[in-house]
This record gives C-alpha cells, structure tokens and sequence, in this order.
C-alpha cells in the first residue's frame, strides 16, 4: 500500500509541474482535431443552441470560421457554455482556446487577465429595457428604481457610473445567469432590466409577451465585443484577429459565401493575394493558402454573419448602425490582406 | 497464589517511539516524516507552478487589488455601502450578510426542527403524521429548487410596490420586501439603552437567586412579576423623565419604490425560508435520535414524579438527549452556513455573489478570491465546532457535577 501511494504522489507532483503549455495553442487544436470555444450559455444572436443542439449566432460564427480555416470544416468546434463569472478562469486555465463569448473590452481586462482580445465583432452599448406600463420614456426618469442585473459584467458598474452621475438613486439586484435575471425582471421584482442594447433585444424574445416590453433610447456605455485568446501566443492571437479581419475584408471586397468559387478566380490583385493565388499569407498565419476562401465557406462574410444572426434576417431585425462597414458609414474596419 | 511482579514502566526512548511511529516503531517514523515531507514538497509546488503559471501569461497576482474602487452597488448590506468603496469593504459587506442569513437561519432552523421533532414524537396521530410528511417532503427535495422555489413564490404572491399590501400606513408589503418605520435614535436613547440593561441584569441576577433558594431550601419563589415589572418599569421610567428614545422615519411611496423606513428584501426572506426549512427536517430526525436514545425509564420516572409530559421533557429528557444531539447538530449548523453560498441564484447579495462573483470577475483574480473565501467559510466553520464544543463540554460537566 505505502509503494502505491508514493507512486501515486510522485505522479501528482510530476503532473502537476508540467506547465499548462501557452505557446503550442495551435498545434494543441490540431492534434486534438478540435477547436474549443467558450460561449454565452444561451444568448439568441450571439451564441445559443437550436433545438438540435446546433450552436449558431455572431460569436459562434467566429469560431467556426477560425475551424474552418484550421481544418476546412467549420463544425469542428467543441462549444463550452460559460457564465459571465466563469468565462475567464476557464481561458486562463486553458479549457477554452477561444473565448467568444458577447464579452467587453476595457483596459483591465486587456492588461490583468493574461488574455489579449483579437477584436471587435459588434460595436455594443449598454441600455435599459422597461415594462410599457410604466409609461417611462427616458433613462432619466428612472430615480428610485429597482435594475436587475447579471453579475460579473461590465454593466453592474456602468449602471452604478450612470445613476451616481445623475444623481439618481437605485436599487441593485445582481443574479448568477441571464436566465435567472430575466425571471426575476418578469416576475416584478424590478422595474428596469439592463445589459447590452443587442442582449435586451434578445432577451426580450423570451419573455412571455415580447410587445409589452420597450428599450429606452439611452445607450449609456460604450461596449465593443470581441473575442479573447490567452496571453503569451502570438501565432494564435495573429490567426483569430486576422480570421475576423478576413470576414470584414471579404464584406468589403464583395466575397460572399455564394460567389466565393467565382472570386476566388478573379484577375483583381487584391483578391489574388487574399485568396492565396499569390503569395503565400495564409501560410504566414500557419495556415494553408486558402484559409480565406474556407472561412467565406463556412461562415460567409462579416455581413452576412451580421444579417443571418443579428440583423434583418433574423429574428432580433436589430439595424447594422456602429457594426455597418467604415466605408458605409459604420466603423467595422479591417486592415488589408498584403 | 504468588503475585506477579508488575512491568516496568517503558523507558524514555520507548515510549517516544511508540508515540511517534505507532506499532511500526522506528521504521514506521521514518515512514512518517518521509509522507510529510512528501506533502510540504506538493504544497510547494503547487504554489510554486502556479506562481510561474500566473507570470508567464502576465495575469496580475497578489492582494494589492483590495485597495481599488468596487465601482458596483450591492442591493443589502448592513454597513454603510457604496460604489465609490473598496473590494475590502465589498469583503466586509458579503461577509455580514453571510453570517446574517446563516445566523437566522439557524436560529429558525433549530425551532422549527425541535417543535417537528417534539410533532413526531406526540402521541396526537395527525400532528405526528404531518411532522413526519413534512421531513420526508422537504428532506428529499434539492435545496437549490427551494431556493427558487421560495424566491418564485413569494415574488408571485406580492403585488406590485404601488399596489402594496399596507397595515396602518406605516407597513407595506410588496415584491419589493418588506418596509417598516425606521427607528432613529433621539438623545434619549442612551439612557434607554442602559435602562434596558439594567433591567436585564437585574433580572437576571434575582433568577439566579431564585434558583438558589429552590435548589438549597426547596423554596419556590414566583419571580416573573418581578421581572415584568424591571423589564418594563425601569425602561417606561426613562422614557417618561428623558421624553420618547426614538422616532420613527415612515416610509413613503415615491417614485417606482418607497423612499424612508427599513426594508427586509424578498431575496433574504427567501434564503432564509429555503435554508431554515430545509435545514430543520434535518434537524428534527437528530432531535427525534437524541430524544428516542434516552431511556423510556427517565420518562416514566418523570411522570411519576407528577411532572407534565412538557416538563418532563424540558426538565429530564432533552438534557440527556443534547449529548446525543448536539454533535450532528453542529453539522447541521455547518451545513446550513455553507448551503447559504447558494443565494447568487435569487441575487441574495452573500459573500460568494458580490467577492467570490462579482469581484472576481472584475478583477479576474481567481485564485487569491478563492483562496480568501474558503479561507473564510473554513473558518465560520471552525468557529461554530469551537462555541459547539465549547457548549457540549460545559453540558457534560452540568450533567456530571
């Protein structure tokens, strides 16, 4: 018995000590066939499962278009349903290689959790959504009243920021899920429920009456999300941010997931190189030459993205504004592909 | 028949030996310094891996954190709170409300259990059957689903702040809590608080007395007219001479809620119903043990003696019983503190929504927040076994002397 045991202490101890290897992620993803992405637990636009347990939404699509770019098929992705209190444990503890996950980002979260975000995938902000029989018009109107919050995010103090600046008072109720915030909201415990404009729209689909329910025009913070990869592999930060950048590219180069096979044969010079019919970027990334035409495959471009999970072709009709191209009148901007 | 010589007492070396290595002797120390060396060395590189760990990928370590700006607001605490405030005292605000839910809850916990146990026991059918429909009920169903349970069902059964339920315009209940006039101290509270006390320890110390005589001389003395009149006399005097020792801040429907008074939240009478209910049909099986493990004997012996079964009880059965009680009872105790983490579902703001979750994931300094916080409930554990101990030792003694 006392063998066994100092055998079984060693191996703890030699388990232990070997380091959570940073620096690998891609070739950690490649031999496990599988990329791992941590998402929302349920959030209709940004990442929720349909009722066959197919993931879809804006920030599921950012996953898929990096598998796809890495296996050249987008359904290899392992999708981990995070809370907002959990998200970056498990990205600093390497379960997750991606976090995309409707997640904000500020400075301290850029700079104190050994995490980098690659970019913005939806210029959000934050909002407020009331009972239509409270005849509330503004977010000013709103002294005394009781805000149900999800804890863990950005907004709890956002809202603190908002009421202390106007000298209002409020009560806070802060709830573990989204779920939880929304039944308690429904129920009458509080009057105002407030998250990401985007996430009330969602939000509010669920509710058992969607009509009786309004967001106020206040957008009181400014809440660009995007996903997040560890600290310390650049290889595989460059391979995120450009999967993204090669999404916004392909909207502003008129590549869509339909017309991918005839552009993918255009003469145009920008085109050749995205395409990888010249030079070699894909390989510079550590893909392969045609990482941009896999990505436009799977998942289309950023604007199609937009439309089928967010936008008029869904079910929340929530307008481009912000997220509308640079060259539209947005501020969703890539780099070029050279 | 010769007497044997008795054996030497072990020698010094001996008697270590045996102490530090058991039946094994010296080999079996050895073996024994080697297993903690072997777990000082794990600990150490435990700490020592996740050190390098938290470096390589730039993750900020350390308790300087403490210090910063919450920033966010909490919906109770017992302490003056706001955003502007640090994590320490987010800390101190969690931490209260922890031991305030656990501290009621316990206390309605240990009622509710001994009066469903005392149920079980009776010999009315009906009362017995439902005690026991009630344990098995409540006992056999997640605590989580209480929680929400509870939570659910009060929110549902109050109307809404403007549509409150009032009683005597000064008490309104609604889905917004309970709010009550808040006593605010006038100057003449001081002397009213140590009237109070003064009473108290008169009475306490003329119930000493009386015990005294009943116990040396067998005389009964009635001292309960006594003590009402301290109790209220002295207090009543005061208020008379020094004028009114508070008064009272009604609360007002202003806006979306009621501004002034106090308020009890729905998220606290929730925790507290799931984890004192939940708690107590735990509670009532111990109290039925210990009650049913004393003899039927004393019982008997007690009702010969011409004492009512509330007597005999109170008086014979229930002393000897706590022995048996009380162990479990502390783990129960434990149980309900720990249990009471589960409050972030229903928004309940207890050490484990506000540090362990909120600050958590504003600073996304898993481990040393972690770390604090089982530190923390370690030690509420702790000390609650320490006050248990403590009582079941001065019980032995009283049992014994």
């Amino acid at each position: 018995m006392k063998r066994v045991s100092l055998v079984f202490t060693l191996a703890l101890a030699a388990g232990l000590s070997t380091n959570a290897a940073t620096a690998q992620t891609l070739k950690t993803v490649k031999d496990r066939g599988l990329l791992s992405c941590g998402v929302s637990q349920g959030l209709p636009g940004f990442s929720s499962p349909d009722d066959k347990g197919n993931w879809t939404g804006i920030d599921v699509d950012v996953c898929r278009a990096v598998a796809a770019a890495i296996f050249d098929d987008p359904t290899k992705v392992k999708f981990v349903p995070l809370s907002a209190k959990d998200r970056f444990t498990a990205l600093q503890s390497g379960e997750i290689d991606v976090l995309s996950r409707n997640t904000t980002w500020t400075l301290s979260r850029d700079t104190s959790l050994g995490a980098n975000f690659t970019g913005v995938t939806y210029y959000d902000g934050q909002g407020f959504l009331v009972k239509k029989s409270l005849k509330v018009n503004s977010a000013l109107e709103l002294n005394s009243a009781s805000v149900c919050v999800q804890t863990g995010t950005t907004t709890e103090q956002n809202l603190a920021d908002y009421f202390k600046g106007n000298n209002m008072k409020y009560e806070v109720i802060a709830f573990g899920t989204a779920d939880e915030t929304v039944k308690a909201y429904e129920s009458g415990r509080c009057d105002v429920f407030t998250s990401d404009v985007s996430q009330l729209y969602a939000e509010r689909l669920k509710l058992s009456n969607p009509a009786d329910h309004a967001v106020l025009p206040e957008v009181i913070s400014k809440e660009p999300l995007g996903p997040m990869v560890r600290h310390g592999d650049d290889q595989w930060f460059d391979l995120v941010k450009w999967t993204l950048f090669a999404m916004v590219d392909a909207e502003e180069l008129g590549v869509t997931q339909k017309n991918v096979g005839e552009m993918a044969k255009s003469d145009k010079p920008e085109l050749k190189r995205a395409f990888g019919t010249d030079g070699n970027l894909g390989e510079q990334l550590g893909l392969t030459k045609d990482w941009f035409s896999r990505i436009v495959k799977a998942v289309g471009n950023y604007g199609e993205s937009f439309d089928r999970n967010v936008g008029s072709g869904s079910k929340l009709g929530i307008a481009r504004g912000l997220n509308q191209l640079w060259s539209k009148g947005g501020i969703q901007y890539a780099p070029p592909i050279r | 028949m010769s007497i044997e010589a008795r054996p030497p007492p072990p020698q010094f070396a001996a008697r270590l030996q045996r102490a530090l290595g058991g039946r094994a002797g010296w080999s079996g120390f050895v073996v024994q310094i080697l297993f903690v060396a072997a777990l000082v060395w794990i600990f150490y590189e435990i700490v020592a891996n996740a050190r390098t760990n938290l470096e390589n990928q730039h993750i900020t370590a350390g308790f300087g954190f403490l210090k910063n700006t919450a920033g966010f607001d909490v919906s109770q605490s017992l302490v003056p709170y706001s955003g502007s405030d640090t994590y320490t005292r987010v800390f101190l605000v969690g931490l209260l409300n922890t031991l305030l839910v656990s501290l009621i809850g316990i206390f309605f916990a240990t009622l509710i259990g001994f009066l469903v146990a005392l149920g079980r026991l009776s010999p009315n059918w009906l009362l017995s059957r439902i005690s026991g429909g009630y344990v098995e009920l409540v006992r056999n169903l997640p605590l989580l689903f209480q929680i929400l349970f509870w939570y659910l069902a009060v929110l549902a059964a109050l109307p809404g702040p403007r549509q409150s339920i009032s009683l005597f315009s000064s008490f309104f209940l609604s889905n917004r809590g309970l709010i009550i006039p808040k006593p605010i101290g006038n100057p003449a509270f001081e002397p009213f608080v140590m009237a109070v006390a003064v009473a108290i320890a008169a009475a306490f110390l003329l119930w000493r007395y009386a015990r005294r005589q009943l116990f040396q001389s067998g005389k009964l003395i009635t001292i309960w007219p006594y003590v009402l009149g301290l109790l209220v006399g002295l207090p009543l005097v005061t208020a008379l001479v020094f004028g009114a020792p508070v008064r009272f801040e009604f609360p007002e429907l202003k806006g979306f809620n009621f501004a002034g008074g106090s308020r009890v939240i729905p998220e606290f009478v929730a925790l507290t119903l799931a984890l004192s209910t939940y708690t107590a049909a735990f509670i009532a099986e111990i109290v039925r043990a210990g009650i049913l493990s004393v003899h039927k004997g004393q019982m008997e012996a007690g009702a010969s003696l011409g004492l009512a079964r509330g007597s005999v009880l109170r008086l014979i059965v229930i002393p000897q019983a706590l022995r048996v009680i009380l162990p479990p009872l502390t783990n129960q105790y434990l149980n309900l503190t720990k249990n009471s983490s589960l409050a972030v579902a229903i928004g309940y703001p207890d050490l484990v929504s506000v540090f362990a979750g909120t600050t958590l994931s504003q600073t996304g300094q898993a481990i040393e927040i972690i770390g604090i916080t089982m530190g923390v409930y370690l030690l509420i554990s702790l000390v609650t076994s320490a006050v248990m101990s403590f009582y079941g030792w001065r019980l032995g003694r009283s049992l014994e002397g």
